[in-house]
Order: C-alpha cells, then structure tokens, then sequence
C-alpha cells in the first residue's frame, strides 16, 4: 500500500469539506489507484464528468484517512475512459449517467442508456458546452434490453413506474418462480428533472436553494454539503454558532425521517398502529421544528455564510421538551415492535446483505450501517460542530430489515440526546456572515452525512458569479443495486418491507 | 310456506345488501379507533360504491366479455349466499334449495369467477393475485366444511336454518366440538375475507396484494360490485358463524309472528357489532402474515375442526 500512501501525500487539498485533496492522473493510474483503494478498503462515493473547461471525469473515494478526488482528463470525448466497475460495482451506473449527460463513455460492459428514457435525442448531451436546442417530440419507448432470466416456470413481473400507492416513480422488473425472487433488474431515471443543467444557469448564492429541494427528505443536508464547498471556496468560516445551528437542523431531518420510516415499515409489515403511533410523533416533532425554525421541513434554513434565522429561546426549548417526550414514545413503541411475534417473523431474515456483500458492492451510509460497514462521517471525518460533539456510531451486522429497523431506532435516541446536547452547549454569536462569489474556476466539495447516507457535492464557480457546474450527489447511488442483491431469494411480497427498510430515493438520485 | 315466509325471505336478502356495507364501515371505524385515529364516516363504504356507480367504466384492451359478466356472478352468488342463510329468521324458502354444502359451493363458484377474471386480462398482479386467491381458498374450503359438518351431526342436518333451530332450541349445554370448530371457524372468516393476518384489506402495495391485486383492473360500476360484493361475504360470513355458533334471538318455530321476527333485527344488529369489533381488535394487534404462513394458519383452521369433530364423535358432546 505504500503507493497508494505515495499518491495520497501528493494530492492537493480542496476547499470545502475537511480531507478532501485532489489528484491529476493518468489513464493508467487512474485504474491503478481505484484498484489499491479497493484492495485497502476504500469506498466509492461519488463518480461525475465536468465538460468545462475541459472534458474531464472526477471520482471521489473515501479512504483510511482522507476523501480522494481523482481527475481523469478525456482527450476526445469519442475515446471514452476505463471504467471503474471491476473494483467499484457502484460506477457502473454513475458511468452511464455520466455518459446520458456529458457524452464520455466508460469501457465498461454495460452501455445501455440509464437516465435518459427518449426524453431527448441520442446525440444531445445536457450538460455538453456545444449543446444544441432540439424540438421537443412526443416521448416513445426506446426499448431497454432487461436482463433475462429463462428457466423451466421462471416469468417476469413489471411493476411501475406507475403504482397502485402514491409513490415516487421507478420501474422493478423480477423475475420469479412462483413467490420467490429469483433476480430483481431495476429501471430509474422517471424523475429527472435537470438539475445539473439547471444550476449552471444559477448564481452561486442562490444555488443553496436549489441543493435544498433535490431530496426534499434531505433538504439540511444537501444545502449544507452546497454551502460548505461554496463557503470553502470563498475562504469564509461561518462562525461557531452557525455551525451549531446546521447540526442541530441536520439531526432534526434525520429524527423526522427515522420517524416516519419507522411507521411505514411497522405499517408495511401489516401492523398499522405503528404507522399511526410513529405519524403521530412525526407530526408533534415537526411542529416543534416549525416553532424553533419557522419550517416544518427546512428547505432554507442553511444559506450560505451561516443560517437564514436565528431560533428563539423558546423554540428551541420546546424542541428538548418535545425530544424528551419522542425519545419516551419511541422506546414505548420500539418494546412493542420488539415483542410482537408477527412483526419480528416479518423483519428477521428479509432481505439480508451480508457484510461482505455490503463491502464488495459499496453498500453505504445507514442501510451500510445495518450490514457491518461502520461508516459515520459525523465520526470518521467530521466538520464542525461534528468534531466536539462525540457522535457514538450506531451499527449492527445482520443486514436485514429487523437491523435497519434497530439502526433507525438506535440513531434516534442518539439523534434526540444530540439535539439536548447542542441545545445546552450551543454558543453565542451571530448566525450569519457574508460570502462574496469566489472566483471563476475555483472548485470546492461539501461532505455530509444526511440520514441515509453521505451527500456529496462537487462546486465549481464560473464567472460573474454563476455557477460552472454543480454535481449533487445521493448515497442511493451506492444502495440502489445493492437492494437488487437483498431482494434475491425471498419472496415476492416481502419486496416492499424490504425497500421501504432501505428507502432509498428517487428524486436524489435521478436528478 | 306463508305470505310472510316469503316476505321474511325478501326482508332478509334486502337487509344483507343494506347492511354489509354499514358492517364494513363499522370495522374499519373500530378500526380507526384503536389506532388512535380518527374514523371516517360508517357511511364511508357507502359513498364508496355511490362514487363508482357514477362513474364511466374503463375496461382493459384485452378483456374479454368473461370479465365484464364476472361481478354480476360474484355478486349474484353473494345475494343468493345472503338468501340461504338464516340471519333473523330461520324459515327461509330459498334454503330449501340449498344447504351448508350448497353455500360452500356458491362461494368457491363466486372465487372461481373473480380468479378467472384477474387472469382474464393477463396483467402481472391479476394472475399472482389469482394464484394466491387459489392457494388461499383451496385450503380454507375443507376447513369450513369440516366446520359445518361438526354442527350438523350435533343436529342431524346439513340445512342451514335447521341446523340453528336445533341449536338454539336445545337445552343450553356447553359443546366442547363447537368451541374447537368455533375458533377454527374465526381462522377461515379471516383467510377468506382477505383480512388481516392474511391478507390486508387497506394495503396500496401491490406486490403483498391478494384479494385487491384482483381487482385492479376493474373500475366504476363492475368495481362497486365487485366491492359490495366483498362486503356480502364478510357479512354472511359473519351470519354463518352466529347461525352455527351464536343461533339465540332468531326468529324460530313452525309458525312465527311477525314480533319475533322484528325483535331478532336489533339482536342480529349488536351480534354484528360486538363481531365487528372484535374483527377490528384481531386486525389491529396482528401484523401480516408471510404468504407462505397462510398454509400454515389455515392447517391450523383444519387441524382444529377435525379435532372439534372428534372430540363430538369419540366423546357425543
């Protein structure tokens, strides 16, 4: 390994998140490298083309120590690049996005187009500087070749990306022999909206507001991970109180959160008085978000330089009050599902990833948690107020549903005595401090862990104070296919209790 | 047979399709309220089936006439299962021509009719909810003979309305038999109406479907059928288990007045209230069964029938 320490020592830091460096490579130790990190048990976080000012594709790894952002320039965009799925399964569809988008291929094996759905001509690429507009025509079925499975009684099910409940779109086609899941191949990309193109026509102030609305159940911690790089670029440092605020903001997403899956999954496994319970607390929580912050989910609340509003004394003592009472309930109701030999028959053994299988397809963030991977950047590589607040990592090694259900629940508690916590210590100050554009071609990253996983953004500034390319990325990313390996050999309608343990998003990750 | 034989027949027909939409409501009430939520309307079901009355009826591409008859036989069979079976009043006409057998019969006819139509139009879920509908009903059927076949050699009878008066004219004694085929009874009204533990009746995934995936290709006036016709099930289900189980209140004897026959209307009203609510305590504290547990619950269902038969043939009680 001592290599991969040499090229670690002579990458050049970025601004932004703490431990962020970059690297220029060259083919050769592009595969090289991605191959060592493998082997050294580095994780993939995120993998994006940037077709200004020239074409260049971007991978940023999570190692031992620090993230490594390695920078593949591609001469021509006709020549592609080596792909990285041999040693990171997780690229392969990041490569395909990134080619629906930008034009540069991977050599991987797989080339069939993943976001793009006819919506636009095959030799339009969005994100392409030398786009041309096109005529808007009605959208047709490009036919995307499903991976088959034949066999003696084997026969497919489509379901989506319409479904019987209001749910996000995404199209899951198994294969099955009578109940059991003999393969599951999962079709995303309904929900893309533009967002990459849609920032490059934003000044950077405003971007934050447009990171916020990505995954509206990820609102804190996409505009955090935004306004870090762009506060990172600018070499402002927000000051402490601000800092304090955003954690206290990003635990309350994630206690929101961990209260309504944990409803939906009681609620998915046919017992509704949870979902009734648990929509409950949700609903007592985020109203005592709405006092402290004047939101109910805080879409704009993180703006850069600090926070939008400073919470009131009372507001925020009703949060404490209210964190105590849903700490209280939640451990009622945790005996329950505990106790209740229905619900337990239905979440023990469902879905399972095995830690190895969780290592080698890069399983990450809380469904990572559930399945071994250790992995908390509030603990292994945290921002301020992160490296005072001595988060205890939560995780389990089943991987089944029942262990996201006991990460969820374990992470609430902690999130809970977090928010007590930050309350009691928060510091005094201002709140907010200006940030002026930095300059055209500077390029920073933001880091943060949201409650499903790592959110990441790669910013780059163009001139006149707009954006040059901002790419966002969702820890689904990585869980999506892992869940087509969770779902194999269990049967057909446990498929929904085991999505919704991992609930991964769709709007995040289609863009 | 009188004029008021006969006016009691229509009377109690008229009564099951009136009242199995207030039953459901009144479940899902109880429902609510357990739940600590707040209820909709007991009238909700109601409005439910007016709402698909008016509306224009969509049909599938492929769909075949088979399809659009299959409610009205499903329906049909459920108002003739309503007509045999002795819910205030055991001097029916029509049960002459059909007994306990006969009924179980009208029921796997009704299922048969749904299944085919699920698979008619050939979607994913119609077939996969057919073949679970099959698995479902293929093991609850014996269960329910057995059951009855229990309370017909307690009476000598497999006719419905016999069966009830002889019950509820005997001296009162504890039968050890119908307790058994009693809860084996609750087993198979949960199977067969598609409640929860095996299947869940409010559930929009379509995967864990196995009644709704049925019907998700019916719309407007073939659902609404389709609907009331789920609700005549549970509801006759409910009048089986109180004619076998529970026969006091009715209206009895060779000659009946029409004031027994109006006093047993509000015994059968709070006979289903206190079921409906009890349904509606089983649903809420159970969570869903695997579908693969279903064998195993509704072997449970036969296992204590045949044990209830026993124990009236190896002890007489």
């Amino acid at each position: 390994m001592d290599q991969l320490t040499y090229w670690i020592e002579q990458a050049k830091p970025m601004p932004g998140a703490p431990g962020v460096c970059q690297l220029e490579v060259s083919v050769e130790t592009w595969q090289q490298l991605a191959r060592d990190i493998a082997a050294d048990g580095g994780r993939l976080l995120a993998l994006w083309v940037d077709c200004e000012p020239a074409m260049t594709v971007r991978v940023a790894f999570l190692t031992k120590s620090i993230v490594l952002v390695l920078a593949l320039a591609v001469a021509e965009s006709s020549a592609g690049y080596p792909g990285l799925a041999d040693s990171f399964p997780a690229a392969a569809r990041m490569q395909r996005a990134a080619a629906d988008l930008c034009g540069v291929r991977a050599d991987d094996f797989d080339t069939r187009p993943w976001l793009r759905h006819a919506a636009w001509p095959t030799r339009y690429f969005p994100l392409a500087p030398e786009r041309q507009a096109f005529e808007k025509t009605e959208a047709v079925s490009d036919e995307y070749r499903f991976v088959r499975v034949t066999g003696d009684g084997v026969h497919e099910i489509p379901v989506g990306p319409v479904h019987a409940g209001i749910i996000e779109p995404g199209h899951f086609r198994f294969s099955i022999v009578g109940e059991k899941i003999l393969k599951l191949e999962e079709r995303l990309g309904y929900v893309h909206k533009g967002i990459e193109q849609r920032f490059t026509q934003m000044q950077l102030l405003v971007g934050h507001r447009l990171a916020a609305r990505i995954s509206g159940d990820s609102a804190v911690a996409y505009s955090w991970a935004y306004c870090q790089a762009l506060e990172g670029m600018a070499q402002v440092v927000i000051p402490p109180r601000a800092a304090w605020l955003r954690a206290l903001a990003l635990e309350c997403e994630r206690i929101a959160n961990h209260l309504g899956d944990l409803g939906a999954l009681g609620n998915d496994a046919g017992l509704s008085f949870g979902l009734a319970q648990f929509s409950r607390l949700k609903e007592l929580w985020l109203r005592a978000g709405e006092a402290a912050f004047a939101q109910r989910y805080l879409l704009d609340f993180i703006v850069p330089g600090g926070t939008g509003m400073d919470p009131s004394v009372n507001g925020l003592s009703g949060l404490v009050t209210c964190a105590g009472m849903v700490g209280a309930t939640a451990s009622e109701i945790r005996t329950i599902y505990d106790e209740h030999a229905g619900v337990r028959d239905r979440f023990t053994g469902a879905g399972i990833v095995t830690p190895e299988l969780a290592a080698r397809l890069g399983l990450t963030g809380l469904a990572g948690r559930a399945s071994g991977q250790s992995f908390d950047l509030r603990v292994d590589l945290p921002c301020e107020p992160y490296t005072s607040l001595s988060v205890t990592k939560v995780w389990r090694s089943n991987g089944d549903v029942a262990a996201r259900v006991e990460v969820r629940f374990d992470e609430l508690s902690e999130s809970l005595r977090l928010v007590e916590q930050i309350v009691q210590q928060l510091p005094d100050g201002h709140h907010l401090v200006d940030v002026a554009a930095p300059a055209a071609g500077t390029m920073g990253t933001g880091i943060i862990e949201g409650w499903r996983g790592a959110v990441f953004i790669a910013l780059t500034a163009a001139k006149d104070g707009l954006i040059g390319r901002c790419h966002p990325h969702d820890p689904s990313w990585q869980n999506w296919p892992v869940l087509e390996h969770a779902v194999i050999g269990n049967i057909v309608p446990d498929f929904p209790l085991i999505n919704k343990s991992f609930n991964l998003s769709y709007s995040g990750h289609d863009l | 047979m009188t004029p008021l034989d006969w006016l009691t027949q229509l009377l109690e027909m008229l009564a099951a399709l009136a009242a199995a939409p207030l039953f459901v409501g009144w479940i899902n009430q109880c429902r609510a309220w357990l739940q600590n939520r707040s209820a909709p309307s007991i009238l909700q079901p109601y409005r439910a089936i007016r709402k698909l009355f008016y509306k224009d009826a969509v049909l599938a591409t492929h769909a075949s006439s088979f399809f659009r008859v299959a409610p009205y036989v499903v329906f049909g069979a459920m108002v003739g299962a309503a007509a045999v079976i002795p819910s205030v009043s055991t001097r029916l006409p029509f049960s002459n021509a059909a007994d306990a057998i006969a009924l179980v019969g009208l029921f796997a006819t009704a299922r048969v009719f749904i299944s085919l139509a699920a698979m008619d139009v050939g979607t994913a879920f119609g077939s996969l909810g057919a073949r679970r509908e099959m698995l479902v009903g293929f093991l609850a059927e014996p269960a329910l003979l057995m059951v009855i076949f229990v309370a017909s050699l307690i009476s000598a009878s497999t006719a419905l309305p016999a069966i009830s008066e002889g019950l509820a004219t005997r001296t009162l004694a504890l039968y050890p038999s119908l307790a058994f085929t009693g809860v084996a009874f609750v087993l198979v009204l949960l199977a067969e109406n598609a409640r929860i533990p095996v299947d869940n009746p409010a559930t929009h995934l379509e995967l864990t479907m196995i009644h709704e995936a049925m019907l998700l290709e019916y719309s407007a006036r073939h659902l609404a059928l389709m609907e009331w016709a789920a609700a005549l099930k549970l509801f006759n289900y409910a009048c089986i288990g109180f004619a076998l189980f529970l026969p006091w209140g009715l209206a009895t004897g060779d000659s009946p007045n029409p004031g027994t026959l109006l006093a047993s209307i509000p015994v059968l009203a709070g006979k289903l209230a206190i079921a409906g609510a009890a349904l509606a305590v089983i649903e809420t504290v159970s969570a869903k069964l695997r579908v693969f547990r279903a064998p195993e619950f509704l072997a449970t269902a036969f296992l204590l029938a045949v044990l209830g038969l026993l124990v009236h043939l190896l002890l007489g009680a």
